[in-house]
């Protein structure tokens, strides 16, 4: 009896914590809305977290996206050569890329790179006393360090994305026109031909949310860090953990709403 | 004048201020002495609004800090000025923002005022030539001080130390004192300081207070805090291992290892 109520006590706690943590994502995004119309506008702050959001992840990004189109043409060549429907190729590249690739890697992608940098910026902020001192100095943290964040995000996500997309398509042209033997015009127009404005915008879609979490989830943990160098260190992994379930899980459920809606 | 009545807070059920109550005068420099982890940094958070008390008051110039809005609340912060144990200077920021912070936000001031300020303040502390200067690239001793700097920058008329002498060695321990004095003497500000360093609070205090179990058990000079009767203050002041605070604590342990 004992061990059914110690189990039932520590669930509780759980879903307590659970409560607890999603109300504080929750609150931090609704101040951090609240907070964007209001002056001043950090112009300059957000340039820079444009360029260290976007422009420095323009590597890591264009090399995963590129062998990820190089790989899935290769995988479904393997597939496709048995009925010679090589020529489809093109077009499962670019619908894969478009529609679900480009924005769940780029996203995970910014998580552990972004989210990680933004979590453990923040989190040893708050534990050397940091925002404690911005608050002293009349500056509302959320003004200072998550609006421009959230903001620069909001710009990145969907352009890293978009280039992503473009950069798994010319991965799969390679494999495509000079691995596979399919002429430039044939792999273009498969390329083009069946792509849709609704494809392309499923994924910007999913971006932003994806932009949303990253955001949210890495300042939240850093403005929650506490116990020092090791607190930081912890919420940097949990900044990513949740990061990344939380894109799965959200990307798990636009593709389904797309998928009964859009149609 | 701050007044700070029956004061409650705790964290996670476990009671850091309890019903304290402490008035505190304008122009006087007030030394609020304590173990570490006694709730002294919380109770400098409570003054200037960071955190917030569970019951009680907060009357700064007789208006409650945990009722105003965040506009009244930035307003009341620019009259206070803050120096962080570990300094707490913004990382990103060269020390000319950090030291304008206040400026560069809040005022449509000119970079040659910013500049004036600047170089006022950090004369004030004693520091010349390290405007571009990263808060990393200086030593524990000079990051404080431009905390001070940051803190005075716009002048403000109550500061609140959170111990400013730990951490730095000796000799920079007492210049900090020297300069706290100073400040004091030229600003004619009123100081709240938090310390358990008694070479520091005699020095800089004109009233002492002592923070234990989450009350203020004491308060006055530092003439008469030195030669009080009270066992838990004698105790505190000497530095003795034994006696009514650790009462029921066995240090023998740590000799043994």
């Amino acid at each position: 009896m004992k061990k059914i109520l110690d189990l039932l006590v520590a669930l509780g706690h759980r879903f307590m914590d659970f409560v607890r943590y999603t109300g504080g994502l929750t609150i931090l995004l609704g101040q951090t809305i609240f907070w964007i119309p209001m002056p001043p506008f950090r112009r300059r702050q957000i340039f820079e977290q444009m360029s260290r959001i976007g422009v420095d992840s323009l590597p890591i990004v264009s090399l995963i996206s590129l062998f990820t189109g190089m790989v899935l043409a290769l995988q479904s060549a393997y597939q496709m050569q048995k009925f010679s429907a090589e020529m489809y190729i093109a077009s499962l590249v670019a619908f894969s890329m478009t529609r679900e690739l480009g924005p769940v890697l780029t996203a995970l992608i910014v998580a552990g790179r972004v989210g990680a940098s933004i979590t453990a910026e923040v989190g040893t902020m708050k534990v050397t006393e940091q925002i404690d001192a911005l608050e002293t100095l009349a500056t509302n943290p959320i003004k200072y360090l998550v609006v421009p964040r959230f903001l620069a995000l909001m710009i990145m996500l969907p352009l890293l994305t978009l280039y992503a997309d473009m950069i798994g398509v010319i991965g799969g042209y390679i494999i495509g026109v000079y691995k596979l033997g399919i002429s430039h015009a044939m792999y273009m127009q498969n390329t083009w031909h069946p792509l849709k404005y609704k494809d392309l915008f499923t994924g910007l879609v999913k971006s932003y949310f994806f932009a949303i979490i990253i955001c949210i989830v890495a300042c939240y943990e850093g403005m929650t860090a506490e116990g020092g160098a090791e607190g930081v260190g912890r919420s940097t992994t949990s900044s990513v953990v949740v990061s990344f379930i939380l894109i799965i899980a959200c990307d798990c459920f636009f593709t389904a709403l797309f998928y009964f809606v859009m149609r | 004048m701050i007044e700070i009545i029956n004061l409650c807070k705790s964290f996670n059920g476990h009671v850091v201020l309890d019903n304290l109550n402490l008035a505190i005068n304008t122009g006087e420099t007030t030394v609020i002495i304590g173990r570490s982890g006694c709730g002294k940094s919380v109770l400098l958070k409570n003054i200037i609004g960071i955190l917030k008390p569970d019951s009680g008051q907060v009357l700064v110039n007789g208006k409650d800090v945990a009722k105003m809005d965040e506009k009244e609340l930035n307003v009341l912060r620019l009259k206070f000025g803050m120096l962080f144990q570990g300094a707490a200077l913004f990382d990103s920021l060269n020390v000319r923002e950090n030291v304008a912070f206040n400026m560069l936000e809040h005022m449509n001031s000119s970079p040659v005022e910013i500049d004036k300020a600047v170089k006022e303040s950090l004369a004030l502390v004693g520091l010349k030539a390290i405007e571009d200067k990263k808060p990393a690239e200086l030593s524990g001793g000079m990051r404080k001080r431009v905390g001070l700097a940051r803190a005075i920058c716009i002048r403000p008329q109550i500061i609140l130390y959170d111990e400013p002498t730990t951490g730095v060695d000796p000799i920079m321990g007492d210049a900090i004192n020297d300069l706290i004095i100073e400040l004091h003497n030229k600003l004619k500000i009123t100081s709240i300081a938090v310390t358990h360093d008694m070479t520091s609070a005699y020095k800089i205090a004109n009233r002492i207070a002592m923070l234990y179990n989450g009350k203020i058990i004491t308060v006055g000079t530092p003439d008469e805090i030195k030669n009080t009767k009270d066992p838990i203050v004698r105790q505190f002041i000497t530095g003795a291992g034994k006696g009514p605070i650790t009462e029921g604590i066995d240090f023998e342990h740590l000799i043994r290892g």
